[in-house]
């Protein structure tokens, strides 16, 4: 084991997979001799070459069009989108093209799109987006959000190994904010929900950054049990883990940074809604991000995405209901 | 062969034993000829089926621009890959898929390519090296590029080709493809198929510079070839490819024809003037080529008759195959790990030069 950042557990998945598997290439702007906007890359040109490391024109839709291309005839690309907001140039290709191409003819398309996602610095209405529900709508694509430095590695190198397309959400905002330790070598985190923190009184089921939001938020609430669930997986969507989280708990809040309408908590709503009624003890509470765009300003920011007072006080309600 | 498209003669060919190419045999030009037969008697039959409502939805046809597929598919190694659009099904032909198959998947039947999941020419056959098309057609070509930049960054010498048409000139993907592969001086041929409309909207609404004019701005060459000539579309093609393979690069082929029916079978042309169909119904590429080999003494109406026996039985192969069940319309959504070595699969490649 070794204690990492999460940006550094998802370069050494995308790493450990690039040395045990020539086939695995990487493509997106700026990730070669720059290393990335981010740096996730940083190093890997020298270690892998250019022709694995690939600097692409600047054209979304091409890298995805191209990716697809090269895994029908047996390679595994991985694909950079520089921010998440940048996909909506690519998504003809994901959603039409590599979405539907194993339903249609029988072909798996074997790539992994990478989408640095979320807010919470000043970022603006490009670059802080939290897209994962345009995916989830779409047929065919695997949508998986870490949250932890292990599970970013994990997730990173079953998301490459899926013969699928594989849409992977990494919040920006944990980059380097969130560490952990990470097991060495080569290992696979399931597409399936994980419990953060086990509780009785209350599940608060989240993803990505608002996994962390949740467990702050909850840490100490007027001596509550509350259960936080990590779902990690968006499709598919762990819906025995859910179901079970709510039987034991009997109140749910269900956390999205992404807009509130049609998102990832949306269907976890429904889902227990249809299929775990009985078990509730009170209505299943939201918390998201109203639906405009993510504005600039720190204040007006702060005021749209959830924070650890909003999931605090939809607990508070909903233990007191 | 290289003229601009304005410049490309109409009327019927003047010199009909005239072979645009050194690289065919005899063989090989009534081969050219029967694959643009067989694709025109498939078509004319699904025609029949859908009038007869067993042809669900509508249906998309190339008559009169049999020679564009069948021509450059002629070109093409087994081991290159293809994305096949809606007018060009003498592709699949040539790359040796089944007109049995064909049919059973124009009429959504589980037998069809796609076992009923995509209908009309939307498919491609993996064992026969074919990608299948998507609607929004130029996104086609950003695949055929991605397929030829895996051969280059692996060395090997194999060459991608695809299909788009006026239409698709217009759309972002096209400029993005063309530009990536110009900058990495991959492997594909890019096949514009020039055949005057866009659903109803003609090419001078479409471009106010003929698109082959643009592949020298991406840094690769431009070709205008008499897409109506299969053995033009050959030599067009192959040079093409021996280009890509030893690494020249890209070419953009356009290939100027005329689209003879309407976009689909629900389409009646009003929009098009009658005496441009006319004019162009004396370039009809099936003819042309038949002439050619008949003044080589090529029984041509025993191809004929030989061509409609086949696709009567194939009709009748596939008006027997049963409907796909509907409990497995959820089905094959997602590949398993099973699947992970799944891949195209190479075609059948006729053509005499890769036998010798």
């Amino acid at each position: 084991m070794t204690e990492m950042t999460y940006l550094r557990a998802i370069s050494d998945g995308l790493r450990t997979e690039m040395r045990d598997d020539e086939r695995v290439l990487l493509m997106g702007e700026d990730i070669g001799v720059y290393g990335g906007a981010f740096k996730v890359t940083d190093g890997f040109i020298e270690e892998f070459g250019a022709d694995r490391v690939m600097d692409t024109p600047l054209a979304e839709s091409g890298i995805v069009g191209t990716a697809v291309g090269a895994a029908v005839v047996g390679l595994r690309p991985v694909c950079e989108m520089q921010f998440a907001d940048f996909v909506s140039c690519g998504f003809d290709q994901i959603v039409n093209v590599a979405g539907k191409m194993l339903y249609r003819q029988g072909l798996p398309v074997n790539i992994t799109v990478r989408l640095p996602s979320g807010g919470g610095f000043s970022g603006g209405p490009f670059h802080s987006q939290n897209p994962e529900a345009w995916f989830m709508h779409s047929p065919g694509l695997k949508v998986v959000a870490p949250s932890t430095a292990e599970d970013a590695k994990g997730l990173m190198i079953a998301s490459i190994r899926d013969p699928n397309p594989v849409i992977y959400m990494e919040h920006k905002n944990l980059y380097r904010r969130v560490k952990g330790e990470v097991p060495d070598g080569s290992y696979e985190t399931p597409f399936r929900a994980r419990v953060a923190r086990e509780g009785d009184d209350l599940v608060v089921i989240a993803y990505g950054q608002m996994v962390h939001t949740a467990l702050e938020a909850t840490a100490d609430l007027d001596g509550a049990s509350i259960m936080v669930l990590d779902l990690r997986s968006l499709v598919p969507l762990d819906e025995e883990a859910i179901l079970g989280a709510v039987h034991h708990c009997s109140k749910v809040v269900v956390v999205d940074e992404a807009n509130y309408t049609c998102a990832a908590g949306a269907q976890v709503s429904a889902l227990i809604a249809e299929r775990a009624f009985e078990d509730l003890d009170g209505p299943v509470l939201r918390v998201a991000t109203p639906d405009v765009p993510i504005p600039f300003s720190p204040p007006l920011e702060a005021a749209v995405l959830p924070s650890v007072e909003r999931v605090r006080e939809a607990c508070r309600q909903l233990l007191e209901y | 062969m290289a003229t601009s498209s304005t410049d490309v003669p109409i009327g019927p060919s003047t010199a009909a034993q005239e072979c645009p190419s050194a690289h065919l045999t005899v063989d090989d030009r009534v081969g050219l000829l029967r694959a643009m037969l067989l694709m025109r008697a498939i078509e004319e039959r699904a025609m029949n089926l859908y009038r007869q409502g067993k042809v669900p939805g509508s249906f998309y046809d190339g008559f009169g621009q049999e020679a564009v597929s069948v021509g450059a598919t002629w070109a093409m190694a087994p081991a290159d890959r293809l994305c096949v659009l809606h007018r060009d099904l003498g592709a699949h032909l040539v790359r040796g898929v089944a007109p049995a198959a064909i049919l059973s998947q124009y009429m959504g039947r589980e037998a069809g390519i796609t076992s009923g999941r995509d209908g009309n020419v939307h498919f491609g056959d993996l064992r026969t090296g074919c990608v299948g098309m998507v609607s929004m057609l130029p996104d086609m070509m950003l695949v055929a590029a991605g397929m030829a930049m895996a051969f280059k960054l692996r060395k090997e010498q194999r060459c991608a080709l695809t299909w788009f048409g006026d239409g698709s000139t217009s759309r972002g993907d096209f400029h993005e493809a063309m530009n990536w592969a110009g900058v990495q001086r991959l492997p594909v041929i890019f096949v514009l198929e020039n055949n005057q409309f866009a659903y109803s909207t003609p090419i001078k609404q479409q471009f106010a510079v003929n698109p082959v004019e643009r592949a020298a701005a991406y840094g690769f060459p431009g070709v205008s070839v008499d897409g109506n000539d299969a053995e033009a579309m050959f030599e067009a093609t192959r040079a093409a490819r021996e280009r890509a393979v030893c690494g020249g690069g890209p070419t953009l082929i356009e290939a100027v024809t005329m689209r003879m029916h309407g976009h689909g079978a629900h389409d009646d042309m009003k929009y098009v003037p009658k005496a441009l169909v006319e004019e162009w119904r004396q370039k009809d590429p099936i003819d042309r080529q038949g002439n050619r080999l008949k003044e080589l003494g090529v029984d041509v109406d025993a191809l004929v008759k030989e061509v409609r026996a086949e696709v009567d039985a194939a009709a009748r192969k596939a008006l027997a195959g049963p409907m796909p069940d509907p409990a497995t319309a959820t089905d094959r959504l997602f590949a398993s790990r099973d699947d992970d070595e799944v891949l195209l699969e190479d075609g059948a490649a006729p053509w005499s030069g890769f036998r010798s």
